[in-house]
């Protein structure tokens, strides 16, 4: 198993990644405020963030290390939007609870 | 020579009418549907004075290719030689007659500019017919008289019995015209060109069959435009049509088409024999068939109709044996005396307000004595009574059916007894005896006169002036030789058939006039056969028992009802039932729920990871 330069074993980032992977899938699935929900999914993305740079590494290729860019790109335009929806629900409803915002049910 | 500009003014004509003619005042639409084809018929005088000698010299004008496939080749070419330059006087000189004619007939109608744009788009396709110097361009005009025939048939349009007639027209040619396109398809194959310059001389090494075979085609198309049994059809009820409509393209010009395409194509057809005797064996069934409806009928336009088919029988005959000159003869006499039969009687049609029953008509000689006399000349030509048009046209065609078969002459004269009687019998109806329709009748204007005089003047000397067989003298080999093996008893012919035409005048004085009870006792006398023939001998019952009502009824139950409204319809309904159905399955899992729908990403994701796993990446 390769090692990055300061020892620690890659394995070890990419169990990093996959526990906090879990954890962002976890939240996304059982909490119910939205901001926590929203902040589970950047938890996935930077777990997947993680596996990038670490293949990355091993593969010695730069692909992984720009796909991160565009990842983290991403996030920051996805937390504006999603930031400014969940100000407009919250106004609209007085709520933040997941489970209430169910208008398109019917 | 500006041969173009003979079509392109009746077209210029019918521009004009057609897109402006709502706004114009009457006076501005006559001057120029009258005008165009006045100078139209001018300029034909034009180019027949300064051609010179047009059967050594025929005249030719490329305009510009139409249609270019490798070898293949056909151009918007005209030309005139002197078949050409007869039918272009006939079309034209007819042509303005009625016309003039019409500005008085039809003051009174609605749609005044339309008919007149109609009528001018007719000269046009007419013209482009006679002027093609190719199949192709022949079939243009062919087509697009047929379309105009089919709008002035229809031109009552809120007349039911108008349109159908319309329709049936224009259907019935369909049937015809598939025969023609089937011919010049062979020609193409066989000849590699459609031009008569072309083709024409080419015909001599080709076997016979093909030429029976593209002759036998060529004679559907002429059937159908012709009105020949067994597609005479819609001419009876073409007379829907306004009565100069019915003068000038169903008498005068346009059912004449048939005969000059066959004339056109007569090396085709005198190399192919069996085809020309079956052209003779229709046109002699034809003129007599028609002859024996024409004795019953009352409408005066459907006894000229009748007529007509019966006078194409003849042409057709004329041209079947051989003598395609004297078809032509008779095709020029019978558009002088024709047109003016249909045009008198839409004089008298009009002096009766609009009655077309001659059982309501008669003693119209004391009111309508100028629309008499040229009804006279017209009768007497027909009849065949010496001396006039009729008389030699018709004789020329006798005779040469004699030098072919003797049978054929003597069917041929009982014809022209026939002829002779039905017209005179319509003629006393009309104008002897006393009237016995309904309000005063009056004689026509001098608009409607005035061509009619002109015509009767034509009728009477149109025959010896324009000699048509000396005219086209050397054209037709065949046919000179047809009229020497036929000499030397031609006085004792033309005898019989002169004598059989006043037999019938006769006939129809002492029937009509002398002794009126006659008809009837006849009637009672005949009883199942005059119903027979009274009714047409039911041949339009016939038709539509055997191809109509089963084509409407085949459509309707195979075609409407399980075709469309069950398989194309089924497709199209199942589809979205189906649709639909896939629809509210899917739609239970569109819970509104969000935390669902994470859930759904989240199983999503695991089982494309799964399948991966399964699948092993590559």
């Amino acid at each position: 198993m390769p090692a990055i330069p300061n020892g620690v074993p890659e394995s070890w980032y990419l169990a990093l990644s996959a526990i906090l992977f879990v954890i962002g899938v976890a939240g996304f699935v059982f909490r119910r405020n939205i901001i926590t929900v929203f902040m589970c999914i950047e938890l996935m993305l930077n777990a997947v963030n993680l596996s990038f740079v670490t293949f990355a590494n091993h593969y010695k290729q730069v692909s992984g290390h720009i796909f991160t860019f565009f990842v983290m790109v991403v996030a920051a335009a996805e937390a504006a939007v999603g930031l400014a929806i969940i100000l407009t629900v919250f106004k609209n409803r007085s709520t933040l609870n997941i489970d209430e915002v169910d208008s398109l049910k019917n | 020579m500006h041969l173009w500009l003979i079509p392109a003014l009746p077209f210029v004509g019918f521009l004009i009418n057609g897109v402006f003619g709502r706004k114009l005042s009457k006076t501005v639409i006559n001057l120029i549907a009258v005008l165009s084809v006045v100078l139209s018929f001018a300029l034909v005088v034009k180019v027949y004075l300064t051609a010179g000698d047009l059967a050594a010299t025929p005249l030719h004008a490329h305009y510009f290719t139409w249609i270019q496939s490798g070898a293949f080749n056909v151009g918007w070419d005209f030309s005139v030689d002197k078949l050409t330059m007869i039918m272009l006087m006939i079309v034209t000189g007819v042509g303005s007659l009625i016309h003039i004619y019409s500005t008085g007939y039809m003051e009174h109608e609605e749609g005044y500019y339309r008919f007149f744009a109609y009528l001018n788009l007719f000269m046009f396709f007419m013209l482009t017919l006679v002027l093609a110097g190719n199949y192709l361009l022949l079939f243009v005009g062919w087509e697009g008289v047929g379309l105009c025939s089919y709008l002035l048939v229809g031109f009552y349009i809120v007349k039911d019995s108008a349109t159908t007639a319309g329709n049936k027209a224009f259907i019935v040619n369909r049937v015809g015209d598939f025969g023609f396109s089937l011919a010049m398809f062979l020609i193409v194959v066989n000849f590699g060109s459609l031009d008569f310059g072309q083709v024409l001389p080419a015909v001599a090494g080709k076997p016979t069959g093909t030429l029976t075979a593209i002759a036998l085609l060529l004679l559907v198309g002429a059937c159908g435009k012709s009105a020949q049994f067994p597609l005479y059809v819609w001419l009876p009820d073409a007379m829907e049509g306004p009565t100069p409509v019915s003068a000038l393209i169903h008498a005068a010009t346009m059912v004449t088409a048939g005969v000059y395409m066959i004339t056109r194509s007569a090396p085709i057809f005198t190399h192919a024999p069996a085809a020309m005797e079956t052209v003779a064996i229709i046109g002699i069934f034809t003129a007599f068939f028609a002859a024996t409806i024409g004795l019953t009928q009352f409408d005066i336009k459907k006894v000229f109709a009748y007529s007509t088919i019966s006078q194409l029988g003849y042409m057709f005959l004329g041209v079947g044996v051989g003598a395609f000159s004297a078809g032509v003869w008779h095709l020029m006499t019978h558009a002088f005396f024709k047109a003016l039969l249909f045009l008198g009687a839409g004089s008298v049609i009009h002096a009766c307000h609009g009655e077309q029953d001659m059982r309501h008509m008669g003693g119209l000689k004391k009111y309508a004595p100028w629309t008499c006399l040229v009804l006279a000349c017209a009768s007497l030509a027909i009849s065949g009574f010496p001396f006039t048009s009729g008389y030699f046209s018709k004789d020329a065609i006798l005779g040469a059916a004699y030098a072919y078969a003797p049978w054929m002459y003597w069917v041929g004269v009982v014809t022209a007894g026939m002829t002779a009687f039905y017209v005179w019998r319509a003629f006393w109806m009309t104008f002897w005896g006393d009237y016995r329709g309904h309000g005063h009748p009056h004689e026509s204007s001098w608009t409607m006169l005035g061509p009619l005089v002109v015509l009767a003047v034509l009728s009477i000397i149109g025959g010896f002036v324009f000699n048509v067989p000396e005219i086209l003298s050397g054209m037709f080999p065949i046919a000179e030789g047809a009229k020497d093996a036929g000499a030397p008893s031609e006085m004792m012919l033309t005898a019989i058939s002169v004598a059989f035409g006043l037999a019938g005048i006769g006939l129809s004085y002492l029937m009509y006039v002398v002794n009126t009870s006659i008809p009837d006792k006849i009637t009672s006398a005949l009883g199942g056969v005059y119903t027979l023939v009274y009714n047409k001998y039911f041949v339009d019952e016939a038709y539509d028992a055997v191809i109509v009502h089963p084509l409407i009824q085949g459509s309707e139950s195979v075609l409407w009802k399980t075709a469309d409204a069950g398989i194309i319809d089924g497709i199209v309904n199942g589809a979205g039932t189906q649709s639909q159905g896939l629809g509210n399955i899917l739609k239970l899992i569109q819970s509104g729920n969000i935390r669902s729908y994470a859930t759904w990403v989240v199983i999503g994701a695991v089982a494309l990871i799964v399948a991966i796993g399964i699948g092993g990446a590559r």
